[in-house]
């Protein structure tokens, strides 16, 4: 399925997220939720101006507001990631088990610096706090994945081979 | 491992957990089939007896908790089960929530029982948006089994629902009255109190937060609250999820009795500091917990022992820092957190956490001066006393105790 890379609305697009609303009973109580679940299958991984201002009309809520919603919570995004985000978590957790290490090892593999992304499209880096996977720290997310023990060379790698 | 229990934990790979018959087979609901036999005061005097606190952070007496709740006159009432572990280096709902989600689910029907609520929500961080399937299919189970739904178990009128929402990254929002704005779609800032959230919270009707791990205790205390009597000394009873993380050679979430001292969690079940390095500050509680040197190893882990060594028990995270990091290093990470973390509404944690981070920059570079420390220990203690809601309190517990313990730290050059 093809869709224009700046964001614009086709109609499987559409399609789609009116899905997403139904599936939500048109609640703008759900805002926050079905924010999440668009961004999950809009390609680069943020919500385009033009599906705020067809949501705001859909749900019956202001644009303002679902715009102060976009800026407050750290996960939703106004401006096209990449296909694979990564989130390097930059906690004391991670930090005191070298995420410095993945930081720079991924910039350097990648070619990019901090969030920027690939000129192909296909990989941006961003810091986030803490998501609770100390257990396996240094760790990144990816698309809701978490990938752990991130400690040498070849795990990154590993890694980033998966991401495909 | 010998000296962890199986309280709380008692079903971990014991069922598939996307099969509630399989929950079912292994002794699953036969608390809530008890418990509506019960009436709901006497629901809430059990877990009274059973000495349990909010496993949240705030440690509120939940006995007293429930039974505030049920005396709420509002016809209409909600629970919200809080699985927003924002914490830094917590991650023991992740684990309740993925081993024995049913469990949970238990716990929160015999809150909407012994409350006389309609409706449940589970407030689950983004984060762990890969364990939302696991909760969505317990609740569509349950309702296909009567467990959910309308005339619950054939009791006239115990009609109770329960819905899972997402957070989307902000810290802010496991504080209660941030969490029921995001709920109703909103930008998670806290509101001012009173009206307190137990008597408006959220779309204004009595609303009672509780943790996933206090929630998940319900049914192993209505089956066998003797047994849980039996772990711990007299004045801490029971067991607790602790997550213990960072310079320790096994990470992970272990369910110990109260009253284990820090050393044997650290050493015994985490297998020690990595390369036997000593440890230079042990936090307690997350981010928002205070610190202390490891003179604190000896100390039993119960809520007034920690109080004691001036540490709590907090979220139940106990993050080990080796003697590569600095003080000062962790303090402008745990700072920088707190610095992304603020939802900037209220002028004191706003503005406080910008000057605290400047100055610890200065701290860092020995650029300081004796009124900078000076001014550094007021700003974090007005934070402290006059911020709206628990983040700007909290921020600088582990500042204002490294002040304390560390104070060759702040040393002007």
């Amino acid at each position: 399925m093809m869709r224009d890379e700046k964001g614009m609305m086709t109609p499987e697009l559409r399609a789609e997220i009116d899905a997403i609303l139904t599936a939500s009973g048109n609640d703008g109580s759900k805002l926050v939720g079905i924010l999440l679940d668009i961004q999950d299958i809009i390609p680069m991984h943020y919500i385009p101006e033009e599906v705020a201002y067809y949501l705001a009309e859909k749900l019956n809520v202001k644009v303002s507001n679902v715009y102060d919603v976009i800026s407050f919570y750290a996960s939703l995004y106004d401006r096209p990631r990449g296909q694979y985000p990564i989130q390097m978590c930059e906690s004391i957790v991670c930090g005191v088990n070298d995420n410095g290490f993945v930081f720079a090892t991924l910039q350097e593999m990648l070619g990019i610096g901090l969030n920027e992304a690939t000129a192909d499209g296909k990989y941006y880096l961003e810091c986030v706090p803490c998501f609770g996977a100390c257990d396996v720290a240094p760790a990144v997310r990816v698309n809701g994945k978490v990938y752990g023990h991130l400690n040498s060379r070849e795990k990154i790698e590993a890694m980033l081979a998966e991401l495909v | 491992m010998t000296k962890t229990v199986t309280f709380m934990t008692r079903n971990f790979n014991k069922y598939d957990v996307m099969s509630i018959d399989e929950y079912i087979a292994i002794g699953g609901f036969t608390a809530l089939k008890r418990a509506i036999t019960m009436d709901g005061e006497d629901i809430a005097r059990e877990i009274a007896a059973c000495q349990v606190k909010g496993r949240g952070g705030a440690a509120y007496d939940m006995g007293k908790k429930w039974s505030q709740a049920r005396s709420e006159k509002n016809p209409e009432k909600v629970i919200v089960c809080n699985a927003d572990e924002g914490e830094p280096c917590t991650f023991k709902d992740r684990t309740l929530i993925q081993n024995d989600p049913f469990n949970l689910l238990e716990g929160m029907i015999i809150a909407g029982y012994t409350m006389k609520a309609q409706n449940g929500y589970i407030y689950m961080r983004e984060e762990y948006s890969h364990l939302r399937p696991i909760l969505l299919n317990a609740i569509k189970q349950a309702n296909e089994k009567g467990y959910l739904g309308k005339n619950i178990l054939g009791v006239e009128g115990f009609d109770y629902q329960i819905h899972l929402y997402s957070g989307a990254g902000a810290y802010v929002c496991g504080e209660g009255t941030a969490l029921v704005e995001s709920i109703e779609g909103k930008a998670g800032r806290p509101r001012m109190k009173p009206p307190y959230i137990k008597q408006c919270g959220l779309y204004n009707l009595p609303t009672c937060v509780q943790n996933v791990e206090s929630l998940s205790l319900v049914a192993g205390i209505l089956n066998n609250g003797d047994t849980y009597k039996s772990y711990g000394p007299a004045d801490c009873l029971g067991t607790k999820l602790v997550s213990v993380a960072g310079n320790v050679n096994r990470p992970g979430v272990y369910e110990i009795p109260f009253g284990m001292t820090v050393r044997e969690i650290i050493y015994d079940l985490a297998g020690g500091v990595q390369g036997d390095r000593d440890i230079r500050l042990i936090q307690f509680g997350g981010a928002s917990g205070k610190i202390a040197p490891a003179s604190v190893l000896d100390t039993p882990y119960t809520y007034d022992d920690l109080k004691g060594a001036g540490v709590g028990v907090g979220s139940g995270a106990i993050l080990v820092v080796d003697e590569r990091t600095s003080v000062i290093d962790f303090l402008t990470t745990t700072q920088q957190f707190f610095s992304h973390e603020s939802c900037g509404q209220c002028a004191p944690c706003r503005e406080g956490n910008l000057h605290i981070k400047l100055l610890l920059q200065k701290v860092k570079a020995g650029t300081h001066t004796a009124s900078d420390v000076k001014l550094l220990k007021q700003i974090a203690e007005t934070m402290m006393i006059t911020s709206l809601c628990g983040l700007g309190q909290a921020a600088q517990s582990a500042l204002l105790a490294a002040m304390k313990h560390f104070p060759q730290t702040f040393e002007v050059k």
